[in-house]
């Protein structure tokens, strides 16, 4: 099978128990997604597939032929980082770092669904759509566990990427 | 996890001769089968049937596809224009990636969070038929209250079916035959009784294709969600209410509980108490007594009941005010 991670075509002869997240890890050598809870509580293995987060330590990496996946490291590198990287290094937005990957991924695909007009469990009026605050951004962000609990920093970070990524886009 | 074989269906009328497990979002199943709970020798691939769109239906309704998935349900303008309860009951459930992979047809299927059915060590009738139920005096806080057996006393965990069942949604569904059929989430479902492990009408083979609803209910829609913490956790108590007033009495009210039943659980004769009156505690603790009747405790679980009382009387008072 062939699946095109990061903008990179792999083919790929994969047990069909395989999920996406142990492809990349064990058999693309892309190690930044990581494996916390392996499912789907923790967040850790978070990527972005047709634009879209999800977990993806449950999912079958044979059902997503033809996708555009998207993991941390297609989002940025040490050389060229992405500005939700960028911020998440400024506001010290993580202790272990563990879940940092998760973190950031899952925050750029949260953004997209914001600017998309998606509505949350806290938005006062789910009709008329929502801007970002401290709030929307907990409640978005609640399938990401950070144990250090990095949150405060973890929020400022979100933050400050959201008003930057505005400006240049 | 064992091992499967997998295989696509590149059509609606092929999925169910494929004679497979069915896999959408996997986002239920997948976990349950790294635990050993699912054990399908094969998957069916669904993802790729066209059965993503939301339609205006003839009767003023609409047809939500099978494969719709949470977030996109939760986000459409149309759900959340005229079906509030519902936006709200989806966007009250799971996280933002799983809302993101689920599906709708798959949110009907969810299995129960019961302890002792993720735990295959432990006996569950649902799980391993005849076994026993490890719940029914073991840890049982998050149990049912009301629709249990002696057999089983698990809760169904959807949030969005429980919006569903107060907007008189319909299951459609494709049989392996090619025939269709269309049900109401009330035939749909089925109660534990002897046989726990038969959770739904489904036969083998038969796919769900889309959910029904009808014309848009008017009137306050409410989805309050009572759980351990604030965000992703599963209901504790939930109500879905679609209340309705004219002048200072109660003209229409819809109900549907989660979190307390073995499946999303609606009683009329608690809309028919309240339908023609005025809003007062005293009416809403009658129709609390009324929904309440047979609720029966487990030992953990005993504090669902004031709890599922208190927040129906919150969420009557809310729907009602101002009216």
């Amino acid at each position: 099978m062939k699946l095109t991670i990061n903008e990179v075509e792999h083919d790929l002869d994969i047990d069909t128990r395989t999920s996406l997240l142990d492809v990349c890890r064990d058999h693309l050598g892309l190690t930044g997604s990581k494996k916390g809870c392996d499912h789907g509580q923790c967040g850790a293995c978070t990527m972005l597939v047709n634009g879209r987060r999800i977990n993806s330590c449950l999912t079958l990496a044979v059902m997503h032929e033809g996708d555009v996946i998207t993991t941390i490291e297609g989002l940025g590198n040490p050389d060229d980082l992405h500005p939700m990287q960028e911020a998440f290094l400024h506001h010290d937005g993580f202790q272990c770092g563990y879940c940092t990957p998760g973190q950031i991924v899952s925050a750029v695909g949260m953004l997209s669904e914001v600017a998309d007009g998606w509505p949350s469990h806290v938005s006062a009026d789910v009709k008329n759509g929502t801007s970002l605050s401290g709030d929307e951004i907990r409640e978005r962000m609640s399938g990401n566990i950070c144990r250090c609990s990095a949150y405060p920093n973890i929020v400022d970070a979100i933050e400050t990427a959201s008003a930057k990524m505005k400006e240049t886009a | 996890m064992r091992p499967f074989e997998y295989t696509r269906a590149s059509d609606v009328a092929e999925a169910g001769r494929l004679t497979g497990r069915f896999i959408a979002g996997g986002t239920n199943l997948l976990d349950l089968m790294k635990l050993e709970v699912e054990t399908p020798a094969k998957l069916v691939d669904i993802t790729r049937l066209p059965l993503r769109d939301i339609e205006a239906t003839d009767d003023g309704g609409l047809r939500i596809g099978a494969l719709v998935s949470n977030s996109d349900l939760a986000a459409d303008s149309r759900i959340r224009n005229d079906y509030e309860v519902l936006s709200r009951a989806v966007l009250a459930g799971a996280s933002g990636q799983l809302r993101n992979k689920a599906t709708t047809g798959g949110n009907l299927l969810q299995r129960t969070r019961c302890g002792y059915f993720y735990e295959t060590s432990q006996p569950c009738n649902k799980r391993d038929p005849g076994s026993g139920c490890g719940a029914i005096g073991g840890f049982n806080r998050i149990h049912a209250i009301l629709g249990v057996s002696e057999h089983c006393i698990a809760t169904h965990p959807s949030d969005m079916a429980v919006a569903m069942r107060a907007l008189d949604a319909k299951v459609e569904t494709q049989k392996a035959d090619g025939s269709t059929r269309i049900l109401a989430l009330d035939d749909f479902y089925r109660l534990p009784g002897d046989t726990p492990d038969v959770e739904n009408a489904l036969e083998a083979g038969e796919l769900i294709t889309g959910v029904r609803l009808p014309k848009p209910v008017s009137g306050s829609h409410r989805y309050r969600k009572v759980r351990d913490r604030a965000s992703y956790a599963f209901a504790l108590i939930s109500v879905a209410a679609v209340v309705r007033m004219d002048g200072g009495t109660i003209a229409d009210a819809r109900l549907a509980l989660g979190g307390m039943a073995p499946m999303p659980w609606r009683d009329t004769a608690v809309e028919k108490a309240l339908i023609g009156q005025e809003p007062s505690m005293a009416t809403f603790e009658k129709a609390a007594d009324i929904l309440l009747a047979d609720a029966k405790g487990q030992g953990e679980n005993d504090f669902k009941i004031p709890l599922a009382r208190r927040t129906l009387k919150a969420v009557l008072a809310d729907a009602t005010k101002g009216a």
